[in-house]
């Protein structure tokens, strides 16, 4: 059996999964229910001066039938007293001691509000902070939040009084409303901090409403952008988080990996990019901490396939495999393959590739079942075919290389080679 | 003995309640509209009959385009809703679903298509506007499928209609020979109302050619005449004991079923049904569930050669019908005029005959079945008299048509059941929009 136990700098935790700052960590009901399921962590909801809340706080994208495929928020950091908030805290690390309790931080922006928090907090025996430079809505404001993370030097400011102040680990969580991550990255790891997570939400629009014609979340006949996050922006997710884990200053510090983590394979995806732990909340917020049963078990026996035995055998393990377009094999070539046996000649392929791809695809009529074969001196290898294809490895990509050897752009241009293929 | 009654209310109702029960929530539909894979060329376009673009009005209730759903299915098939009822999907549609070549369940889309349109109905959505009128009259004889089909197209294109039904009520076959269970008589006149609600369709009832409306007077006030009446009577066994007292035509009996209220209907205690196709399932079916004590289904071929569906049969199975195959009626044996009993042939199955399928042949071998009703389900014949008369080109009573429904006769044109012997009513539905087509083809040279 793998070893799954994670330590991220140097803070321990029975498994990677730790629950982002988020609702489900804004109150000790909530971990204690979470740590008995089996998380291994938890950030703490975000602490910081009173705020109030409004209702309603959420909306969705649903897809094809499946809910919540993307989710957004509004809810402002923690709405609950600061000392009711320590004194829970306090009693989740004395009854769960093997968990990772790390809590989440904004104070106003001065130097004396955050030595205070830090002070305070620290007196709760946390095991480590995370700094929210990344809430996009609300807290952006009052210049807290991603107004904080949007903009490098601001960010070094803050984690340089933070790091003053702090004994115990400090992440700082990054906001992907940027254009790049990692000009505030660096900042931030200049400044001195300990670790890095990302990516916090991203400012949005689900839908408009209609009947109201009044965009989700309603609040009284109103809306404002709220911060998305779920599936859905795992892609966006997992670019930023490459462009830090690629980066020779931020590399150098651990990264907690946030963003659309659902299950297991989305976990060990980031932390193949270079997480060396996941946070999870929308997937938790949809169908429970249960969930974390199956992410343990799932990993666990991924590694035992492929003889992982610790997660550092892993993390990062994908990186390089990350390149710039101009380096990529052009004489690198395949072709779509149809099993014929196991197409079910539902035309999808045909369609899609008529009508919007290449025209690589033969229809021959029957009725009612026509037969779709590849044109192969057409097919560009897009893959467009067997991403719409229903049926699990009917359509294949078969490589059929230009020429044996490596050429990329760069060589290509050098060389001075023909453009025009058509 | 035969003698009506026998079940309470209760049970009658439960016994003819709908045995395809349609979606009860929005999301049960969309549940299964968002499994549809939204096929290209889909194979169960191609297997309907109408041609209904299936993938697209599933799409449309994904997007909760439910006018739009109906519309597509109504564009198609202007009996949608009935068809979504009556269809055998398991051989049209839904036998061609991608999904059975995955061994997944096939996606329900008559359910689907009874969802969208049963909508539409209640809502009252009048999806199509008329064209301009166009100051053409036609007169269509039957306001079955065929005819309904076909009024409905040509009302869209500015053509007033007038329809003559023998019945009280329109439907054909539909209203009156088709199971309970599928369809109810109040649904059935729900939907012609709907079919002629879009104006310019007039249906005259109690109108039968040959008694009390002819030809040539049609031809004489109409642009064009329209036959759509259908088949209409039962296929004669030819055996002694045939005019006994219990012994009945399927369609007769279906017909008082649909007309007269379940418990007036007389049911015999051990029934025999003879034949194996749709309309058989349906009166074993229907026999049973009145409260008759026995029903017994003879075929004289085996479940090979049967016209129903495996579906169909199941029904009657599961109704607790019995089966008995290879077995041909030959003699219904009675006493004081009354079944009692019926002799049967066991039958072999012997070279291929003219339809492909293996001919039964009598073995000689006899037993006698213990019955006091008979129910003849052995198919329609044509009209013959009534159209050889009217000097329409035939063949045994099938009207014989060109161009899918032009007959000898110039303005007259002919389609449904009258011209195919007896088919679907999805059938009949696309009968009359092609006859539709040629009719105005017909008018539009005329000009």
């Amino acid at each position: 059996m793998a070893d799954i136990s994670s330590n991220f700098l140097g803070i321990k935790s029975p498994n990677p999964f730790w629950l982002a700052s988020a609702p489900p960590t804004d109150k000790k009901i909530n971990v204690l229910r979470a740590f008995e399921a089996g998380w291994g962590g938890v950030v703490w909801k975000t602490l910081g001066s009173q705020v109030k809340n409004v209702s309603s706080r959420y909306s969705a994208v649903n897809y094809g039938g499946h809910k919540v495929m993307g989710f957004n928020n509004i809810e402002l950091i923690s709405d609950r007293p600061l000392n009711i908030n320590l004194k829970e805290i306090e009693e989740c690390i004395k009854l769960f001691p093997d968990r990772a309790m790390v809590v989440s931080l904004m104070a106003d922006n001065d130097k004396k509000s955050w030595h205070e928090l830090i002070k305070k907090v620290e007196q709760t025996g946390a095991h480590g902070f995370e700094l929210n430079f990344g809430c996009p809505h609300g807290m952006t404001e009052r210049g807290m939040g991603a107004a904080v993370g949007q903009d490098p030097d601001i960010a070094r400011m803050v984690v340089e009084w933070v790091m003053e102040a702090a004994t115990i680990p400090v992440i700082t969580k990054l906001t992907p409303n940027v254009h790049s991550v990692v000009p505030t990255g660096k900042a931030v790891v200049e400044a001195g901090t300990n670790g890095l997570s990302l990516i916090n939400t991203i400012q949005s629009v689900t839908g408009v409403d209609l009947n109201t014609l009044v965009p989700n979340p309603y609040v009284g006949g109103k809306s404002v952008f709220g911060g998305y996050c779920g599936p859905a922006v795992k892609p966006i997710a997992l670019k930023f988080l490459t462009t830090i884990a690629q980066n020779a200053t931020t590399k150098k510090v651990p990264i907690s990996g946030i963003g659309g983590v659902s299950n297991w394979k989305d976990a060990v995806e980031f932390m193949l990019l270079g997480a060396t732990n996941v946070q999870v909340c929308t997937a938790a917020m949809t169908h429970g901490f249960r969930i974390v049963e199956d992410m343990c078990e799932g990993m666990s026996n991924w590694m035992d396939e492929k003889g992982f035995k610790t997660t550092t055998d892993f993390i990062g393990k994908s990186v390089d495999t990350i390149t710039h377009w101009e380096d990529l094999d052009i004489n690198y070539h395949h072709i779509a393959n149809i099993n014929q046996d196991k197409c079910v000649h539902c035309g999808l392929c045909y369609i899609a590739c008529e009508d919007t791809s290449h025209q690589s695809i033969q229809l021959q009529y029957g009725k009612p079942y026509n037969t779709y074969s590849i044109k192969e001196e057409e097919c560009v290898g897009c893959n467009l075919c067997q991403l719409v294809c229903p049926v699990d490895n009917c359509i294949t990509m078969q490589e059929h290389r230009v020429a044996p050897e490596y050429i990329n752009w760069k060589m290509w241009q050098a060389e001075g080679l023909p453009l025009n293929d058509h | 003995m035969i003698k009506n009654n026998r079940l309470t209310v209760e049970e009658y109702r439960q016994n003819f309640n709908d045995i395809h029960p349609p979606f009860e929530t929005k999301d049960a539909a969309m549940v299964e509209a968002n499994r549809c894979l939204f096929c290209y060329d889909a194979p169960c376009i191609k297997a309907c009959p109408t041609s209904i673009n299936i993938p697209k009005f599933i799409k449309q209730i994904t997007t909760e385009n439910i006018k739009g759903s109906a519309h597509t299915i109504f564009l198609s098939n202007i009996m949608g809703a009935g068809c979504s009822k009556v269809c055998p999907v398991e051989k049209l549609c839904e036998g061609s679903c991608v999904y059975n070549l995955m061994h997944e369940e096939p996606i329900h889309i008559a359910k689907l298509q009874r969802y969208s349109t049963e909508t539409a109905m209640a809502n009252g959505w009048q999806l199509f506007k008329r064209k301009e009128n166009t100051g053409k009259k036609v007169a269509v004889i039957g306001a079955g499928p065929a005819g309904l089909s076909c009024a409905h197209m040509l009302a869209r294109e500015g053509v007033d209609v007038s329809i003559f039904e023998k019945e009280k009520k329109g439907g054909g076959l539909m209203t009156y020979g088709i199971a309970a269970y599928k369809v109810t008589p109040q649904f059935c006149e729900d939907e012609v109302n709907y079919i002629t609600g879009i104006g310019g369709i007039t249906i005259e009832y109690e109108k039968e050619w040959g008694k009390n409306i002819f030809l040539e007077d049609l031809q004489s006030k109409f642009d064009a005449v329209y036959v759509a009446i259908g088949v209409g009577l039962a296929r004669q066994l030819n055996i002694p004991g045939e005019n006994l007292e219990g012994v009945e035509d399927a369609i007769d009996f279906i017909y008082r079923l649909r007309s007269g209220g379940y418990s007036n209907v007389p049911v015999g205690d051990k029934v025999a049904v003879i034949g194996m196709g749709m309309t058989a399932i349906d009166a074993a079916t229907q026999a049973k569930r009145l409260g008759a004590k026995e029903v017994t289904m003879l075929y004289r071929r085996t479940e090979e050669e049967m016209p129903c569906t495996d579906v169909e049969l199941a029904i009657a199975k599961l109704d607790g019908c019995k089966i008995i195959w290879l077995a041909a009626p030959a003699e219904i044996l009675g006493e004081q005029g009354k079944v009692t009993a019926l002799k049967v042939s066991k039958m072999a199955l012997g070279a291929p005959d003219a339809s492909g399928r293996k001919s039964p042949v009598a073995t000689g071998e006899e037993f006698v079945l213990d019955v006091d009703m008979v129910i003849k389900a052995a198919g329609q014949t044509a009209f013959e008299t009534l159209v050889t008369k009217a000097a329409l080109a035939n063949n045994s009573g099938k009207i014989s048509v060109a161009e899918k429904s032009v007959t000898n006769i110039p303005g007259v044109f002919a389609g449904g059941d009258c011209v195919n012997g007896g088919k679907e009513v999805v059938d009949a539905v696309q009968a009359g929009k092609d006859g539709a087509e040629a009719i105005l083809h017909f008018l539009n040279g005329k000009n």
